[in-house]
């Protein structure tokens, strides 16, 4: 493997630098949970309920305990074991407190819910285990759709839910709103209705718990995306102080957001290991993962747009109805979506007037947790829907529509009380309309239809909010308000340095682009960076990765650890070689003087002194070379922006829709790894694909879901994946020292409202809309047949 | 995920296996590439007491050309047969190695067997529609000695064949097709099981009525479709083509608009490739 190669001007950052990570995974040297194995190690397996709404009668585990191979067997009663609880600070009437048990005690509330762990010598012996098990209950009617459990006298799930809302926020009410409905040119009605979903990563959940006696500590490996909120969660359920729970995260295959929740099942295991006293391991497999884990993005959309006749978009009013499942998750609540939905509409597009419900609804099915987006791809489906059909109705292009309406002077403050940081909103716009134009997808598009062929063209314009800071989370009234980064950073006698990072990595190549930035702060070649994160016994409390925060908060912490460590370096050598500071600079891991720029002191002279002459060191400079820094985003945050575009066709035959190109311009600030944002952007797009072509979990009326499997859940291939071409526009960030936003989410958001524009382009000509993702071939066919569907 | 106790049996030849199967009893199941049975093992679906490996009896993964005829052992793999030049190069067989490349994805098609596929009698699955398609005989080895069953007597349903539980697929023995061949497939994904598909074998000649067409999509088996097979001998065009199928549709009582269009769709698709061969 060569060594990375810096950027033309000598920088790391802005260099598509070479995943350092790839070596080892690439050659299956990588280590997950499952790679693991301890000295005596147990397996666990969970008896999950058959049924989707009921009491549990009896658990009977005797059975469990005489199969063969099974050491012990724990109901929820045989455990300590305090439930999860995600609390908002919001009155009752918005958020309704509920608790999640870690395995069900008295009622189970979706088919999947865990209720006693079975631990065995092997995995096989452990599913024989709970093949064993026999649970009664008395059944209830399953609630599997948020009409039923919206409706009057329907039975609660939870007692402290009444009407089964977790939720019920209305944010936005600006006075003149119908008013502005009744002098508008065209009003856009429209009802966006979003599958539910899996946000799917290749590696399960799992979870490896051991306590070690000699540091009175357990020790919990486990593949997750916030290492110290499971910590925390884990500590209190099962009631010993913090400081004895360890969280090692390992290599992850993903998480998309699923990982970014606590769960159940990390928790019992802990507790089993705990009791059993010795290390117990369970690898969620791919049934559980599909069907008892945690899902997603099952929301109505209930919309209405006003317009003037010169296309601005005057008022919109929106109900959001999110099917959360049975339970809110932790630390995020069931707030997540209708929080998110309500809070960033209406997006890239100035507004007059505002008008928003959303409510968080209780359900028989699998709970949810944040997934790649959180309610930005279905909301900017809805708005690029209407964006669309007000140019019907106008009789305007729609991307003039757009135009006519795209934030284009920053800092802006929205509607939504949102300051919107600068992006390039309309050049996106404007240079992916030319890609698509460069390209004669219009003119191919008008001698297909004359062919009497479906080709459509779809795009979608929209920005994203990166780094929440902790003044963000503070505002959705979240009782854990996740936002800042501490990194704590540290050269050794090698003049190597080790830098920790609270964000963790589960695919995004942290351990190059922090890397990336601390060799460039510094002055030092990357080889010589070496990232520590995902262990909460070596890592100062941090928040984890997810809502495409680490680049620009931790990235900024990281960033603010290496200058505070230079300065410590500067300062040392100033005294050592007898000179001020203004007349040094890091350079080639040296300290440089600048009147003669031949003299220096390299990282290693440094160190040696910081570290073994500490007698050297200048008064009042204590040994050893380390720092700490932190960064929180204090303001609304930065906004990556992009514009998606894609061409479809539709096949008569079959409803299938065949993507034929796909365009995407996105503008993350500076790219610190361009080739990293660039698999991003692609991996997101593919996801974003999925969701609006193929995934979906469905529930029968007993509340059993349809997807065991890959057969049923029907994740796309490589196959059916589109040429993808991209391009990069860069308004750096303002408020962070990197000037890089979030690049983790924009593919996703922006891809399933893009396909479904395309897709409703190319119906246009049998009059009919469609409003529902996944779209299905099936749905496709009968448009164009004008069948039912 | 994790299969139930079974025990382990391999066997070393095909009387070998047929005996314990006899032995073993109704618990027992014959286990080759194991591509649909072990998923179901594993969701407990199937819990067989005994597996009788055949995966080891020697010669059974041969690939020949005799006399026209290609006999493909029940072993032989869909990915050796998507590779074979025996196939590929044979003039009335080509199509069998063409349509191997919708059988799965290469790791399923690099274990999956030919006689495990006709044996599962998955509806869905393209091995089922060749036979039947080729008129094919599949040769079977129980206690009762060997015999040959025609395809098209062979499948009874979804998952269902005519086979006793001591039979074992041995070969099956394809007949060259006598005019040019065609093939389509329709699922979510590829790779997918098909929701529809269909294979064609145009007229010998001009003025013949040895014309074939099987799918699958319309019943629970691969299945001829008479009307369409005489409008295909008769040179019909698209639209008259879609009219026989519609009317094969409806005598097999296949009253859903997407399905009847799926499966219209894929004959007149492979009808299509036939005719630009």
């Amino acid at each position: 493997m060569s060594e990375p190669k810096m950027s033309r001007d000598g920088a790391f950052i802005g260099a598509s630098v070479r995943r350092r990570e790839d070596p080892r995974l690439l050659t299956g040297a990588g280590r997950f949970v499952d790679d693991i194995e301890l000295t005596g190690q147990l397996h666990a397996q969970f008896v999950r309920s058959k049924v989707a709404f009921g009491r549990i009668l009896d658990v009977d585990l005797e059975a469990t305990r005489a199969t063969p191979g099974v050491v012990a067997a724990f109901a929820a009663d045989d455990l300590v074991m305090a439930p999860i609880a995600a609390l908002l600070d919001r009155p009752f009437e918005q958020f309704r407190p509920t608790e999640m048990p870690v395995l069900a005690h008295d009622t189970v509330r979706f088919i999947g819910e865990p209720i006693a762990i079975v631990v065995a010598r092997t995995p096989y012996a452990a599913e024989d285990g709970v093949e064993a098990a026999r649970v009664e209950y008395e059944t209830f009617d399953a609630i599997v759709s948020t009409d039923a459990a919206l409706a009057h006298g329907a039975r609660r799930l939870h007692d402290g839910a009444p009407d089964n809302v977790f939720v019920d926020v209305s944010l936005f009410d600006t006075p003149g709103l119908d008013e502005a409905f009744e002098r508008a040119a065209q009003v856009v009605e429209m009802t966006i209705d979003s599958g539910r979903q899996n946000a799917l990563p290749l590696e399960t959940r799992a979870a490896l718990a051991e306590w070690d006696e000699r540091e009175s500590q357990l020790v919990l490996h486990t593949p997750t995306q916030v290492p110290h909120l499971v910590r925390t969660a884990t500590a209190a359920s099962i009631g010993v102080p913090e400081r004895a729970v360890r969280v090692i995260v390992p290599d992850m295959g993903g998480g998309f957001g699923l990982k970014c929740v606590v769960g159940r099942e990390e928790i019992a295991v802990a507790a089993a290991a705990k009791r059993v006293g010795k290390p117990v391991k369970w690898i969620e497999d791919r049934k559980d993962a599909l069907t008892a884990s945690f899902l997603a993005r099952e929301q109505r959309y209930v919309a209405r747009a006003a317009f003037a006749a010169d296309g601005e978009f005057l008022a919109f009013e929106c109900d959001v109805v999110c099917d959360m499942g049975a339970y809110s998750c932790y630390p995020f609540t069931a707030g997540i979506e209708p929080l998110m939905a309500s809070g960033e509409m209406p997006g890239v597009y100035r507004l007059g007037a505002y008008r928003v419900r959303g409510r968080a609804v209780a359900t028989n099915k699998a709970p949810t947790a944040p997934y790649r987006g959180v309610s930005r791809p279905q909301y900017v489906m809805l708005l690029e829907q209407i964006m669309d059909q007000a140019g019907r109705q106008l009789r305007m292009d729609p991307l003039d529509v757009r135009r006519r309406n795209l934030i284009t002077e920053f800092p802006y403050t929205s509607i939504n009380n949102i300051t919107y940081d600068p992006g390039s909103y309309l050049e996106s716009l404007d240079l992916c309309e030319q890609m698509v134009r460069e390209e004669g997808w219009f003119e191919r598009q008008a001698e297909a239809r004359a062919q009497g062929r479906h080709i459509g063209i779809g795009f979608a314009c929209f920005s994203e909010r990166t780094g929440y800071g902790s003044s963000a989370f503070a505002a959705r009234k979240m009782l854990v308000v996740p936002g800042f980064d501490i990194s704590d950073i540290r050269m050794d006698l090698d003049g190597t340095v080790t830098v920790t990072s609270g964000t963790m990595s589960h695919g995004q190549s942290h351990e190059t682009t922090m890397a990336q930035i601390v060799a460039d702060g510094l002055q030092l070649d990357i080889s010589r960076v070496k990232l520590h994160q995902g262990d909460t016994d070596r890592i100062t409390y941090g928040f984890g990765t997810f809502a495409s925060r680490s680049a620009v908060i931790g990235g900024s912490a990281v960033q603010l650890a290496a200058r505070a460590l230079g300065e410590d370096l500067l300062e040392i050598a100033a005294h050592l070689m007898e000179t001020n500071l203004d007349n040094l600079e890091l350079r080639d891991g040296s300290v440089h003087r600048r009147d003669t720029p031949d003299e220096r002191l390299t990282f290693e002279e440094i160190a040696r002194v910081a570290y073994l002459e500490a007698h050297r060191l200048p008064k009042g400079v204590s040994p050893g070379l380390h720092a700490t820094a932190s960064f929180d985003v204090t303001n609304d945050g930065t906004f990556s922006n992009a514009t998606q575009a894609a061409v479809v066709e539709l096949d008569p035959d079959t409803g299938a829709v065949k993507i034929l190109r796909y365009f995407c311009v996105e503008d993350c600030g500076v790219a610190i790894n361009p080739q990293v944002v660039e698999g991003q952007a692609r991996g997101g797009i593919a996801q974003g694909i999925a969701g609006a072509l193929f995934e979906e979990v469905t529930y029968d009326a007993n509340g059993e879901p349809s997807c065991a499997s890959f057969m049923d859940y029907c994740i796309p291939t490589a196959m059916e994946m589109p040429d993808i071409r991209l391009a990069h526009l860069e308004t750096p960030c303002i408020y962070n020292e990197t000037g890089a936003k979030g690049a983790g989410e924009g593919g996703t958001i922006g891809a399933v409202g893009t396909i479904l524009g395309a897709v409703n382009n190319a119906l246009e000509p049998t009059g009919t809309l469609l409003e529902r993702t996944p779209i299905t071939p099936r749905a496709v066919h009968a448009a164009m047949t004008g069948g039912t569907r | 995920m994790k299969p139930a106790p079974v025990s382990y049996h391999r066997a070393s030849s095909v009387s070998d296996a047929v005996d314990l199967l006899t032995t073993l009893g109704e618990e027992s199941k014959v286990i080759a590439g194991g591509q649909s049975l072990v998923p179901m093992m594993s969701f407990r679906l199937a819990r067989p007491e005994h597996l009788v490996d055949i995966t080891r009896i020697p010669g059974l993964d041969s690939i020949e050309l005799a006399d026209d005829e290609l006999t493909i052992g029940a072993l032989a793999t869909h990915q050796a047969v998507l590779e074979s030049p025996v196939v590929r190069h044979s003039a009335g067989h080509g199509l069998i190695a063409r349509t191997m490349r919708h059988v799965g994805h290469l790791p399923i098609r690099t274990r999956g067997t030919v006689g495990g596929s006709i044996a599962h009698a998955d509806g869905s699955a393209e091995w089922p529609l060749l036979a039947v398609l080729f008129g094919a005989r599949v040769v079977a080895e129980g206690v009762a000695g060997e015999r040959e069953v025609p395809a098209e007597e062979l499948f009874f349903g979804l998952y269902t064949t005519c086979l006793e539980p001591d039979e074992i697929v041995t070969r099956v023995i394809f007949p060259p097709a006598k005019g040019a061949t065609g093939f389509a497939e329709y699922g979510l994904r590829h790779g997918d099981f098909a929701l529809a598909a269909a294979g064609v074998v145009l007229p010998s000649a001009v003025g013949a009525t040895d014309a074939r067409v099987v799918v699958s999509g319309a019943a629970p088996a691969p299945t001829r479709l008479p009307a369409t097979e005489a409008a295909v001998a008769a040179g019909a065009s698209d639209e008259a083509l879609r009219q026989s199928v519609m009317a094969d549709l409806d005598e097999l009582e296949v009253d859903d608009d997407y399905q009847r269009d799926l499966v219209t769709g894929m004959v007149i698709k492979a009808v299509k490739e036939a005719r630009t061969r």
